[in-house]
């Protein structure tokens, strides 16, 4: 399945460049952004049945916890740290931030918006915690456990002097509708370019 | 798959890591599968503490496959459909290499305890060595587990041009003072025993069998885990009830008893010392010239550890993935869900086994 985050990712990577993928699920990304900028660098991620669809897919994958092993990487020895819609399943995002933005140049995150108007609807009529496509767990089985909005990220940076480079937002059809007004209520998937 | 096992002797002398030199000296060894024409599909195995050059298949008449026989042949995680495996008796040995029981060309005599230390690089010279035999100049892969992962990281540095693999399994970069520890209780427990006879036994016509009973039952406990242990003998009793006395009463005292007892039958002591030391003395990263060597390094890395490995805890196994992320290294680390402990790398596991066929397949694909 093509993934709109990867297409308006591989757009923001300067050909060449030191990639670190946290939380790179089978490596499809890593794998994209070798063919088309020649990037090298390491996905990691702790599921075991993701690192071995990762080493198909040849990529260098490490198995580990990103929680708790950042320690392996230099400062700013990445051009680019990478944390493709995996913000939500992490234990504490600003920490995992400010160790990204030590380790890369730049820092590029994706997420799913929970402001999105459907989310808002699921909770306002049926006063349950949303399922949706995007997020189909229920709230006692599910592992994201810092799903934010749009705003709520830009709050998040603004407290801790994370810079936003760039930012783009998109619909369920997958249109960019960044400049929008509305982008918070209409979007259902963000990603934004922070150093 | 019936093997036979093969001697070649070496008649040009090998500087040893300690100054000695052995002028020459018998390398013992099996291949499995065929050397491609190319030659680019060679396989070296490198084999742990009490392991040897006899890794797959059953040699003419015996029950019981070589000792990574699950991982090795047609079909099989390192596929002897396509690559061609080598495994040797490392020099120090007691299966067929020259070890402490062969004669000492200069002296006539056997060697015993005179027999010099050797370290993981020399092994590693002494692979390389026969590679050259093979004329094959690049190892597609130098496998290994534990002090055999140790052979493995040593080829990547000193070998640069002859390796494209490495895959370190349940290992470590050096050892720990608790390691050290537990290798020097082994020692002393043989070099105590009466029969050694200062390293002498095999002149006094004696074995320190109970020495080296002793070493292998430490070893064993080290080898697997708490877990392992408590679902393989937990407090089971060998007779129906508790005799108060000294005898073996707990199955895992039994257990214990019968891998010491076997191990006797079938390996050397003075080997045993020679092996524990050299896992004593490995330490690359910290030896002088291993950055410039890590410069040079084009190996592609698959480390691989165990989360119920005490010995060499998923922690050492890290040491290693940093050191070479730090260098900008293709590496790709797994850690493996395992109760096995230690052992588990000899273990038939699915998620190990998939991540060794894979990255074995994609790399001779890629």
């Amino acid at each position: 399945m093509a993934r709109k985050d990867f297409d308006i990712i591989t757009d923001w990577i300067n050909p060449n460049s030191r990639i670190l993928d946290l939380g790179c699920g089978d490596g499809s990304l890593l794998k994209l952004l070798n063919v088309k900028r020649n990037v090298s660098g390491y996905g990691v991620d702790s599921s075991i049945d993701k690192t071995i669809k990762s080493l198909d897919n040849s990529i260098n994958i490490l198995n580990a916890d990103i929680n708790d092993h950042m320690g392996y990487f230099k400062d700013k020895s990445f051009d680019f740290v990478i944390l493709a819609q995996s913000l939500q399943v992490v234990e504490n995002p600003v920490l995992l931030i400010k160790e990204m933005l030590r380790i890369g140049n730049e820092v590029i995150i994706s997420f799913p918006n929970m402001g999105y108007w459907k989310s808002r609807l699921y909770l306002f009529f049926k006063g349950e915690m949303p399922v949706t496509r995007e997020l189909p767990y229920n709230w006692h089985s599910t592992p994201n456990i810092h799903l934010c909005t749009i705003s709520d990220f830009k709050k998040m940076c603004l407290i801790n002097y994370f810079e936003i480079i760039n930012e783009v937002v998109y619909n369920i059809n997958g249109k960019d509708i960044s400049s929008s007004y509305f982008n918070n209520l209409n979007g259902v998937s963000a990603i934004f370019r922070i150093k | 798959m019936h093997v036979k096992e093969k001697k070649i002797h070496i008649n040009k002398p090998l500087e040893l890591n300690s100054g000695k030199i052995l002028k020459s000296y018998d390398l013992m060894f099996e291949t499995y599968g065929e050397l491609n024409d190319e030659k680019s599909n060679a396989v070296l195995i490198c084999h742990a503490l009490s392991g040897n050059h006899h890794v797959a298949g059953f040699h003419k008449g015996d029950e019981k496959p070589g000792w990574w026989d699950n991982m090795i042949g047609p079909g099989k995680p390192i596929n002897t459909d396509k690559l061609f495996v080598v495994c040797m008796n490392n020099l120090g040995g007691c299966h067929g290499s020259s070890g402490p029981n062969s004669v000492d060309i200069e002296t006539n005599q056997t060697y015993g305890f005179q027999f010099p230390i050797v370290t993981v690089q020399d092994w590693v010279n002494s692979q390389k060595v026969l590679m050259d035999e093979f004329k094959i100049i690049k190892w597609q892969f130098v496998i290994g587990g534990s002090l055999g992962g140790m052979q493995a990281l040593q080829w990547s540095l000193d070998y640069p041009d002859h390796i494209n693999n490495a895959i370190i399994i349940a290992a470590s970069p050096k050892l720990t003072a608790q390691n050290i520890a537990f290798n020097e209780v082994a020692r002393q427990a043989i070099t105590s025993d009466p029969d050694w006879c200062d390293g002498d036994y095999l002149k006094h016509n004696k074995v320190p069998k109970r020495g080296l009973a002793l070493a292998r039952m430490l070893g064993h406990i080290t080898y697997l885990s708490d877990e392992s242990m408590a679902k393989k003998f937990g407090r089971d009793l060998k007779k129906d009830k508790i005799n108060f006395n000294f005898d073996v009463e707990f199955q895992i005292e039994s257990y214990l008893r019968y891998q010491g007892e076997k191990f006797v039958t079938s390996f050397d002591a003075n080997t045993y010392l020679l092996m524990t030391k050299a896992l004593d003395y490995f330490d690359p990263i910290n030896e002088a010239g291993f950055a410039k060597k890590m410069t040079q390094c084009k190996s592609r890395f698959l480390i691989i550890s165990f989360t119920s490995d005490w010995r060499f805890p998923p922690s050492r196994s890290e040491e290693i993935v940093k050191m070479l992320v730090e260098y900008n290294k293709d590496v790709s680390y797994a850690c493996i869900e395992s109760d096995g402990g230690h052992d588990a790398f000899l273990m038939k596991n699915d998620n190990y086994f998939e991540v060794m066929r894979t990255y074995i397949e994609a790399s001779i694909n890629g």
